[in-house]
Formats: structure tokens, sequence, C-alpha cells
């Protein structure tokens, strides 16, 4: 009776999938596979949030992202803000402050203009806040069917001000990590009105702009050793990332990370894991342990980091591990995002 | 949070620790059943707390992971119909048929959703008048009862564009397939909680008795697992086999009679096939008689070849506890959440993906071994 085998099916790589973009594992063998082959160059293969540039003797910074959220307009945000702040937080990310953005937009046959106006205000008013000028753009019209209502596309130019270089290269065994406030309201946000979840209070998306708070840990003097925006994937990717190219172990204490019972709550009915789940404006911060008290005044006297705690330490490791300790006590490694995250069965 | 937080508690969790430490004088071979306690035990680190004498296997109760083969390719070839919009739970999706699963298809522009209920299916089908609405019914007793009103619900609404295909199976005979395998190590089982808020446990006593096995109903917090874990001990250290129930706060004896009730009106127990272990008699649900117009696999009726199983893949071996994930040689290598050879390389509840995310590697464990040592 027992029969003990299972298939092999063929592995499905000869097609794009959605996890291609999800920010994980696939989306990371993409690049490899395709996009660093074809462009390789040194500004490109640091695979830093942005190009670091220097051009007529000025340090720059240059990013681009692409924005395709449904819904367009969700609590606490639009796709326009993250356009914005998407873009302006790459920035801050390699020490910049945004210069100027360009937009270029795909627009699908027979959105609605108003739909379209609410989406450009809240891109002006972001790029008011960011303190940046849009100042050139784009727009193509798709047809009906063959878009998403609107796709954005920002590119960003910015000036390198942070005194010494930023990057995983840099954090040494010993420093610690502090991350900028609660983790997954985007992603859960987003989550509440796609799937139309109801969730014991209003989940809104923390789209910020994120420079104030950088430029306050480089005006005071700190001494940053690296920045990550944690965006796409979740904590647990932008470590993943940071701890393979410093070649550390990466340790974080689950009960220190800051979660809101809300998005908690969401988590555990859809069995996600928060530490995975979306943000689109916290960024963890590396410094030197004799750093990190000073680092924590700055950051929680700014709004947008007001939240800020310290959640992990660095240990010497040949090859880059990022571990967990639980709440209970036990150690499990954390992995890259494989795949989406799904919402398990039972 | 009220009701999480308390089973996770730090010193609570260390304190039945070490009572269990205190307890067990010998080794002990425990099997959790179910694939969500699976996914705590891995996730928290839990194990680590155990005495070395305590071995836990991960048993079959990962619904994904024992849904045949056979019963996906239907569900692909379903989907790939024009007409048909194919819902299911997430995790079922990323399962590898014999040549793609649900997500590849979806590329392909098969029309495949996720529903967190099969009541959405239903309202999609409502929604959706020239549609077909193809609802993939896996899972054990836990999701049997909304299944059965979905089906119910259809029926009495007259929703001729609903229907389901029906893959339900049933976590007493897989304890005995594991059981009465001749090389099981398996001395005592964690039941699934869950299965057992609307079964109850009544059919356990038999099963105990028979194989002279402690039974605990369990639910699925660190402390309620550590908890089953000393009741067990504790039995299995004074001789005892006993069903117990550990998960007071959620299942009582007999179960949930309203939830069994419709279950018993819609569906009616068949045998069925569990992918890496093979056909179990009386293991599985299907639809009665009367609501066989809802029944999909009869309504499109499509012909399918036989799948090909393939020898490298251990995941029968693993279900059964007769293996760890990471003693499969494709284990990581050729076998990874993103190319899966087998489905417990796929749900979070799966053994396999377990082990893969929670990086019990056999060198990352031993990483872990030293980091626990220092910590």
């Amino acid at each position: 009776m027992i029969n003990l085998s299972c298939p092999l099916p063929r592995p499905a790589k000869d097609r794009i999938l959605l996890a291609h973009g999800g920010g994980g594992r696939l989306t990371n063998q993409l690049i490899e596979d395709v996009f660093l082959p074809a462009f390789s160059n040194a500004a490109l293969n640091s695979r830093h949030d942005g190009a670091l540039l220097s051009a007529g003797g000025a340090r720059l910074a240059m990013t681009t992202d692409t924005y395709v959220v449904q819904p367009l307009i969700f609590p606490g945000g639009t796709i326009g803000d993250l356009a914005v702040n998407g873009t302006v937080n790459d920035l801050a990310m390699c020490g910049a402050t945004a210069v100027a953005l360009s937009a270029g937009f795909v627009l699908e046959e027979g959105l609605a203009m108003e739909t379209l106006q609410t989406v450009v205000a809240s891109m002006r008013d972001a790029a008011l806040v960011a303190n940046v000028p849009i100042v050139t753009g784009d727009t193509k019209v798709v047809d009906k069917g063959k878009g998403d209502g609107v796709f954005i596309n920002t590119t960003g130019i910015g000036l390198v001000v942070a005194p010494t270089s930023i990057g995983p290269e840099r954090i040494r065994a010993g420093d610690s990590l502090i991350v900028s406030g609660d983790l997954g309201s985007h992603g859960i946000a987003i989550l509440s009105v796609r799937d139309g979840l109801e969730f014991e209070g209003p989940v809104l998306s923390d789209t910020a702009c994120l420079w104030p708070s950088v430029n306050a840990l480089f005006e005071a003097g700190i001494d940053v050793h690296c920045l990550r925006d944690l965006t796409r994937g979740g904590l647990s990717s932008a470590l993943n990332e940071i701890a393979t190219v410093a070649g550390v172990r990466i340790t974080i204490d689950e009960a220190l990370v800051p979660i809101s019972d809300v998005v908690r709550g969401a988590c555990e009915m859809l069995g996600l894991d928060p530490l995975y789940v979306a943000n689109e404006g916290r960024f963890a911060v590396f410094v030197a342990e004799e750093d990190v008290d000073r680092a924590l005044d700055v950051m929680r006297g700014q709004t947008v980091s007001a939240g800020a705690l310290r959640v992990g330490t660095v240990y010497e490791r040949a090859s880059g591990i990022v571990t967990v300790r639980s709440r209970i006590g036990g150690n499990r490694v954390l992995d890259m995002l494989s795949g989406e995250q799904l919402p398990r069965i039972c | 949070m009220k009701y999480l937080d308390e089973y996770r508690d730090y010193a609570s969790v260390q304190r039945m620790a070490g009572e269990i430490r205190r307890v067990a004088t010998r080794p002990w071979t425990l099997m959790e059943v179910c694939g969500g306690q699976t996914y705590t035990i891995v996730k928290t680190g839990l194990q680590e707390l155990l005495p070395e004498q305590i071995t836990l296997v991960h048993g079959p109760g990962c619904p994904v992971c024992v849904t045949p083969i056979a019963m996906i390719d239907r569900a692909i070839a379903t989907a790939m119909l024009s007409k048909v919009i194919l819902c299911s739970f997430g995790d079922m999706l990323r399962v590898p048929g014999s040549t793609q699963s649900l997500l590849d298809v979806k590329a392909l522009g098969a029309d495949v959703r996720i529903v967190y209920s099969p009541l959405d299916a239903l309202q999609l089908a409502r929604s959706n008048p020239h549609r077909e609405v193809v609802f993939f019914a896996v899972g054990f007793e836990t999701t049997a009862p909304a299944n059965a009103m979905a089906v119910w619900q259809a029926s009495r609404e007259g929703l001729s564009n609903f229907s389901m295909l029906v893959s339900h199976v049933l976590v007493p005979p897989a304890m005995e397939a594991v059981l009465a395998s001749p090389d099981s190590r398996v001395q005592a089982f964690l039941a699934a909680g869950h299965a057992c808020m609307v079964t109850g446990y009544e059919e356990y006593l038999a099963i105990s008795a028979r194989y002279r096995v402690p039974i605990v109903v369990t639910g699925f917090e660190p402390l309620d697992l550590l908890q089953g874990v000393l009741l067990l001990v504790k039995q299995l250290e004074e001789g005892r086999f006993e069903v117990e129930n550990q998960y007071t706060r959620a299942v009582r004896r007999a179960g949930n009679s309203a939830a069994q009730e419709r279950v018993n009106e819609v569906f009616e127990v068949t045998n069925r096939a569990w992918r890496g272990i093979g056909e179990i008699p009386s293991s599985g649900l299907r639809l009665r008689e009367n609501f066989a117009s809802f029944d999909a696999e009869l309504r499109f009726n499509i012909a399918l070849e036989d799948a090909e199983e393939s020898g490298e893949c251990i995941a029968g071996l693993v279900l059964q506890g007769l293996q760890r994930p990471y003693d499969c040689p494709a284990f990581g290598k050729r076998c990874t959440p993103d190319s899966p050879l087998g489905a417990p390389m796929v749900s979070s509840e799966g053994a396999c993906a377990a082990y893969f995310h929670f990086g019990r590697r056999k060198e990352d464990d031993q990483s872990l071994v030293s980091l626990a040592a220092a910590s």
C-alpha cells in the first residue's frame, strides 16, 4: 500500500511569475541571470538601492523605481505618494538628498480623470514635503485592459551628503541594528482593501519620506555604517541581502521587533510573517554599539522615525546569515522570502 | 495580544520546558500530527528547549502536502478551461502537479484566484453568473465544515455555476497508517487541536487502546505544544496510554455537533490516495449523491493521463516521520521552495519548507547549536 515516491515536476523557469517581482529569491535570480550579465558595470554591480556616480566633482546618486500598486488609492496614501517617497527614500539610503525627480506615467484607456488628479495631487504634496521638484515627465496611454489604471516610474537624482561611505561593506561585528518604527503597516493596509478583509482597526500605510531622519543622523555626526529601506520582502529580505554582501551574521530578537497589534493580528489570521511584509516608510540603520543610544535619540526626535528601536546585533561569520531569537528563547534562521507570501490553509 | 501572548510568554515556556526535563528519564519519539504545529515548532526553535531524549517527528497533517498529484493535475486542467474561475487557498497554488503548478498556469492566463473562505468562492459565483466557479476543497476535518456549508448554501440557492473539486482527508486513518508501518518509531501523538475542535476526540480512544499509544489533543502555540509534550512524556514514563485534552480552551470531547451534522449531510467517507503515502482506506471525504451536481470532477469530466511518480523525493518517508527533511539528498539543492520537487517543500506547514525557511539545514543546525550554547 505504501508508495514512497513523489513526482518530479519540470521547474517553470521559462516564464515570468509574479514572484519574480516580489523582492525575494526569484527577484534576485532575475537580476543575476538576466540584468547583471546584460548591463554589467561598477555602479550597477554594487547592487545598492541607487547608483553612486561622480560628475564634475560632485558626488551624485541616481535611482529609479516603477510603481504598480492596486488599488491606486489605499488607506494612508496613493500610488503617487509611493512613487515620490519610494524614490526619495532610495536616494536617502545612499546618503543623498534628492535634487530632482522625473515622472513617467503609463495610463490605461478609460481611467477616471478624477483618479489621476488625486494621484497627481498626492505626488505634488509628497514632493513638497520632500522638498524636491518633479522636473521632467512622460505620458503613454495603453488600450483598456492592457494596464492597471496607472503605472508610474520615477527616477531621482540626489546629491550625496553623507560624510562617510555607507553600505554593507562597512558593517562590523558588534554593530547594532536599529529599525525606524513598527513594521508591516503598508503591506497589511494594501491587503485589507485589496482582498476586502476587515480588521479590528483601520491600518494605514506607513508611506513617508525618510530623508529628515537620515539627515538628522548625519547632522548629529553619527557614523552610519549602512542604511536600507524596508520595502518589498520586508525586514527579512533586506537583512538577508545585507548579511550576504557584508559576510556577517545578523541576529534579531523577535520580542524587540516593533509590530502593532492590528498588524500582528492580521498576520496571525492570514498566516503571514510580519518580518516579510512590505513597508514604505521604514528603514534599518547599522551603527557601532557605542553610537546606538545617540542614534536612537536623534531618530526618535523625527516624526517619521519616532518609534525607532534597537532590534539586533551583528556577529562575525564567514558567510552571510540572519538568525532570530524567538520570543520563547529558541533560535532559527530567517531566510529570504521564497516566492510570494501566500496565506496558509488553516 | 490577548489569547496569544500568554501562550508565548518566555517565563511560562521556560518553566514548562524545565518540567519536561525533570520528568523525562528515557528517550521518547513523539509525532506532532499537524503541519501547523510543525510550523510553530520550527519557527520558534522549540526543539532546542526540549531535553535531548525527546525527539519530535513531523506528521502527515499538511493539507497541501498530501493532496495527490492526480488531483492537482485535475485542478490545473479544470483551471485551463476558458469559462472557469478556479479558487483555492493560497498554499495550494505553488504545489507542483506532474508538470506544472496552478501558479504556472495562472501565468499562462488561467483565471486562478486566492480566496480565504469557500464562501468567498460562492460570492464569486453569484457575481459572475456566466462563468463556472470551481473551489478546490482540500484539507482535513478543520476545513470540511466551511466547505460543506458552501455546497449546502449553493444547493439551497440553486447556484448552478458553482462546483467543488473535493480532495478532503481525515486525520485518524493517517495516524493509524503511521502506526501500522513496520518501520514506525512513533511512540505517542500530539493530535491536531483544530481538527478535534470539529470532530472531538472520541475516535482517538480506540486508536490509543489498539496501538497502546498515548495521544494528547494539542494546540498550536509554544506553551500548548510544550504542555502536550509534558502530558505525553508523563504517560510514557508511567506506562500509561490514554487520550488527554491539552487544548481545552477550544476542544470538547464530542466536538462541534452542528459542524459535524453539516459535514455528514454533504460529504461521505471514501478511500483516498495520500501523496507520497498511497491509498488509505476510509481516509477521505467526497460529496454525497444528493450533491453530486456540485462535484467539479463529474461536471467537467476531464480525462487525464496517469501522473508519473519519481523516486527522488522522499516526501512519503518525511510525512511518516521516518526521515528528516535534510536526510533527503535533494533537500535545499535540487528541491527548494522556488522549484519544489515535492509538496512538503511548498506550504509553510510542510516539514521540508519549514526546515528550509527556518534554517534547519544540517550545517545551520550546527550553527544554531553553538548559538544556543552561547545565549
